[in-house]
C-alpha cells in the first residue's frame, strides 16, 4: 500500500527538481524549483499607448488606443528582464495605460484556470444534483430501486466509451443534441459545434461530466439518507414540521458526514479531469480545454518531459490538498 | 384536553388484517393504557391516531371532531417514542422548543415556555446540552418536554420506558403519573409490562391479535377478566388454569373434580352447565395455599421447583397429571425439590372459565 503511493509520490517530487527527459541520452541534474518557476512564472507589463510627435494618443479604426506590440518587451529586450520568454495572458486598461499580465507557461495558465472553472462549477452543481436525485429516490414508491438502478449506470460504464459516446451527442452536423433542440423549437435553432467551439466546448464537458458521474454521488448520499432515523421523521411530522423544515433540521444535519465525504470526493474528482478531454477535445479548440491532468500526461509523455509534468502534477496534489484542508476546516464539527 | 372515540378501527397491510374493528370511548383527562402481548398492534393503533398510519376503516373523533384525514399537527397531539427520537444535532433547549420553532412562535415566548417545561421536568439544568452528553432517563425526559412544551390535546406514549433499566423506569413511571396529575391531560400509554398498565392506567385496554379483550379499570380487569386471555395477562406470576370435568350441579352451584383435584364445590352464577362439561378454572398463584403432604379437599401434586425470595416463596409444582401450577406464598417457607403437596384454595377466588 505504503510502497505503491509514497514512491511514486516521492519519484514525482524528485523528478520534478530535476530536467529529466524520458528519452534523452544525457544523465539528469538537479535544477532546482527551475520547473516551477518556468511553470508559474508571472509578470505584469505597463505599456503606454502609442502616441505621436504631439503627445496625443493615436487611436485604431474603432476608436480605441493603439498599443504597441508586447513581442517589442518580450524578446530580447533587455531592458525588461522580468518578462523575458514571456506571453500575455490577458490584459485590461488601466487609465490611458494597457496592464498586461504576462505568463512564462500560457497553457498552463490556461489550465489552471479551465480546471478552477471545472471544479467551481462541477463541485457543487453535480453535489446538489445528486443530493436532489437521492431524495426523490428515497421515497417508499413502488419499482424506485429501477430508477436507482439507472442513475447508476452511466457510472458502471467506462468513462472512455461515456466519452466517446457523447462526442456524437456533441457533434456540430448531425448529433443528437443538435438535432433534439431544433426539433423542439421546431427548426429556429442554429446548429452548434459544441466541442469545436471555444465558448461552448468547456461547458459541453461540465454538462457531460455532472451527468456521469451523478448516479454515483446519488449512491452515497443515499447511504447518508439511510442512516438517518425513520423515527426522527416522524417525531418531526408529529411537531408540525414542513417539508422544507424537515429537510432543514433533520436531513441535512444527519448529512453533515456524507456531504463532507461528497464533496471532498467530487471536488478530487474534478480537479483531475483528464480522460474526457484527452478523448473529446484534447485540449482544444485554442486551448479552451486543457486541464492541469491533461497538461501534465501531455508534457509527461507527449513532449517527454518528465520533469516538467512532474511539477504540474506536485502543483495539481497541493492544490488539492490545501482544497480538501480547507474544506475539513470548514466542515469541522462546532461546539 | 380532549376526549377522544375510536369507532370500529380497522387496519390492514395489503391482505393482512393487523386490527380488526377496535372501539375505544376515552374520557377527557383520562390516563389509558393499550396493553398486549408483542404483534398484537397496540403500536399501530397508536400510531393511527397520531396520524403516522392511515386509517383503513372507521371513525377516529378528536374532541367530537373526524380527524381520519389530518396530518398529525392538525390533531392537536404530542408523542413519545421508545426511542426517544430527539434530534441529536441540536440541543435540549432546541429539542424542547422544537414545535414551537417550527409554527414560528416569536423567541421570547419560545424561551419561557421551554423553561417551564424544563421546570416541571426538573431538568433546567441540562438545557444547553447535546443529547449524546444526556443518560437515557434525562434523553426521555426531553422527549416527554417536547412534548408537552406545545400543550397539546392529547399526549400519545409509545413503550417510552423500555430503553430504560428496572430502577429508572419505575422513577420514570412515577414522573409519568405525577405529570398525568399536573397536567390533567387526555394520555394514551403503549405498554406490554403489565405493571405499567396497573400502576399508571385509570383505564386499560387488553388487546390480541388487533381485537380489543376488554376495556376497564385495573381492578375491574384483575377481579373480573372477562375471558381467559385477559385473565392469564394481568397479575404476576400469572394466574394457573386447571381442567376439571363437572359431576354435579343445582341452582346456585357446580361440584366439580378431576384427577388431580378432589371435589370442590363453586358457586354457579347463572352459568350453563351440563354434567360431564370441562371447565377451566383459574386461580391466582398467590390464592393457593400448600399444605405438605396428601390431603383431601385439594389440588395434588408435587414440588418441582421452589425459590425463596425472603418475603415470599414461589412454588412450581407438577400435577399428578403432569400439569403445572404455580404458588406464591408471602412469607419464607421450606419446601424440598420431589416433596408431596396439597394446595387449597378459598372457591369465592375462583374464576370459571
Ligand atoms: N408496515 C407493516 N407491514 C405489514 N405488517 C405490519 C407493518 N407494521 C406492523 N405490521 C404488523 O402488524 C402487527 C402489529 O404490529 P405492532 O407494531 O402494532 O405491534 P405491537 O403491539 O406494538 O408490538 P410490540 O409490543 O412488539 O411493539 C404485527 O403483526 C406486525 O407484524
Ligand atoms: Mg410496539
Amino acid at each position: 500500500m505504503l510502497l505503491f503511493i509514497v514512491v511514486p509520490f516521492i519519484l514525482a517530487i524528485v523528478f520534478s527538481l530535476t530536467n529529466q527527459r524520458l528519452m534523452s541520452p544525457n544523465a539528469a541534474e538537479y535544477v532546482g524549483l527551475e520547473n516551477y518557476t518556468n511553470m508559474l512564472d508571472l509578470g505584469v507589463l505597463v505599456v503606454d499607448p502609442v502616441m505621436d510627435a504631439d503627445g496625443a494618443i493615436l487611436l485604431d479604426k474603432n476608436g480605441d488606443n493603439q498599443y504597441p506590440r508586447l513581442r517589442k518587451f518580450t524578446r530580447n529586450n533587455p531592458g525588461y528582464p522580468d518578462v523575458k520568454g514571456m506571453k500575455e495572458w490577458f490584459s485590461f486598461s488601466w487609465g490611458e495605460q494597457k496592464v498586461a499580465i504576462m505568463a512564462s507557461d500560457l497553457v498552463f495558465m490556461k489550465a489552471l484556470v479551465n480546471t478552477f472553472t471545472f471544479v467551481a462549477f462541477v463541485a457543487p452543481i453535480q453535489g446538489a444534483l445528486a443530493l436532489v436525485l437521492a431524495l426523490l429516490i428515497n421515497q417508499p414508491l413502488r419499482g424506485i430501486h429501477i430508477f436507482r438502478s439507472i442513475y447508476f449506470m452511466p457510472v458502471v460504464v467506462s468513462i472512455v466509451v461515456v466519452s466517446l459516446l457523447w462526442r456524437f451527442i456533441y457533434d456540430g452536423q448531425n448529433g443528437l443534441l443538435n438535432s433534439a433542440l431544433s426539433t423542439l423549437t421546431l427548426g429556429y435553432f442554429e446548429p452548434v459545434n459544441w466541442l469545436g467551439n471555444p465558448d461552448t466546448a468547456l461547458g459541453s464537458i461540465m454538462a457531460m461530466s455532472i451527468w456521469q458521474a451523478v448516479g454515483f454521488h446519488m449512491i452515497i448520499w443515499l447511504s447518508g439518507l439511510q442512516t438517518i432515523s425513520p423515527t426522527l421523521y416522524e417525531a418531526a411530522k408529529i411537531e408540525g414540521a414542513s417539508p422544507w423544515q424537515t429537510f432543514r433540521y433533520v436531513t441535512w444535519p444527519g448529512l453533515r458526514n456524507t456531504a463532507v465525504l461528497v464533496v471532498i470526493v467530487i471536488t478530487m474528482q474534478a480537479f483531475s479531469l483528464f480522460a474526457q478531454i484527452d478523448v473529446m477535445t484534447s485540449g482544444g479548440p485554442l486551448d479552451s480545454t486543457q486541464t492541469i491532468v491533461y497538461q501534465a500526461v501531455e508534457r509527461g509523455y507527449g513532449k517527454q518531459d518528465i520533469s516538467g509534468g512532474s511539477a504540474m502534477s506536485v502543483v495539481l496534489f497541493l492544490i488539492v490538498l490545501s482544497i480538501s484542508l480547507l474544506q475539513r476546516y470548514l466542515t469541522r464539527e462546532k461546539n | 384536553m380532549a376526549d377522544l372515540q375510536l369507532k370500529s378501527i380497522k387496519k390492514s397491510y395489503g391482505s393482512t388484517q393487523v386490527i380488526n374493528g377496535v372501539d375505544i370511548d376515552i374520557k377527557d383527562g383520562e390516563f389509558v393504557v393499550f396493553v398486549g402481548p408483542s404483534g398484537c398492534g397496540k403500536s399501530t393503533l397508536l400510531r393511527m391516531i397520531a396520524g403516522l398510519e392511515d386509517i383503513t376503516g372507521g371513525e377516529l373523533t378528536i374532541d367530537g371532531d373526524v380527524v381520519n384525514n389530518l396530518q398529525p399537527k392538525e390533531r392537536g397531539i404530542a408523542m413519545v417514542f421508545q426511542s426517544y427520537a430527539i434530534f441529536p444535532h441540536m440541543t435540549v433547549r432546541e429539542n424542547v422548543g422544537f414545535g414551537l420553532t417550527v409554527s414560528g412562535v416569536p423567541k421570547s415566548e419560545k424561551v419561557r415556555r421551554v423553561n417551564e417545561a424544563a421546570q416541571v421536568l426538573q431538568m433546567e439544568h441540562l438545557l444547553e446540552r447535546r443529547p449524546s452528553q444526556l443518560s437515557g432517563g434525562q434523553r426521555q425526559r426531553v422527549a416527554i418536554g417536547r412534548a408537552i412544551v406545545r400543550d397539546p390535546k392529547v399526549f400519545l406514549f409509545d413503550e417510552p420506558l423500555s430503553n430504560l433499566d428496572a430502577a429508572l423506569r419505575m422513577d420514570m413511571r412515577m414522573e409519568i403519573s405525577k405529570l398525568h396529575k399536573k397536567l390533567g391531560a387526555t394520555m394514551i400509554y403503549v405498554t406490554h409490562d403489565q405493571v405499567e398498565a396497573m400502576t399508571l392506567a385509570d383505564k386499560i385496554v387488553v388487546l390480541k391479535d388487533g381485537e380489543v379483550q376488554q376495556i376497564g379499570s385495573p381492578m375491574e380487569l384483575f377481579h373480573n377478566p372477562a375471558n381467559r386471555f385477559v385473565a392469564g395477562f394481568l397479575g404476576s406470576p400469572s394466574m394457573n388454569f386447571v381442567s376439571t370435568e363437572v359431576i354435579s350441579y343445582d341452582d346456585t352451584s357446580i361440584t366439580v373434580g378431576s384427577e388431580v383435584l378432589d371435589a370442590v364445590t363453586l358457586p354457579r352464577n347463572g352459568r350453563d352447565v351440563v354434567v360431564g362439561d370441562t371447565l377451566e378454572l383459574g386461580i391466582r398463584p398467590q390464592y393457593l395455599e400448600p399444605h405438605h403432604g396428601d390431603v383431601k379437599g385439594a389440588l395434588h401434586g408435587s414440588v418441582s421447583l421452589s425459590e425463596r425470595l425472603g418475603t415470599e416463596t414461589v412454588l412450581d409444582v407438577a400435577l399428578l397429571d403432569g400439569n403445572k401450577v404455580i404458588a406464591s406464598i408471602s412469607q419464607d417457607q421450606q419446601f424440598e425439590v420431589g416433596d408431596k403437596i396439597s394446595l387449597y384454595f378459598d372457591v369465592n377466588r375462583v374464576h370459571i372459565f
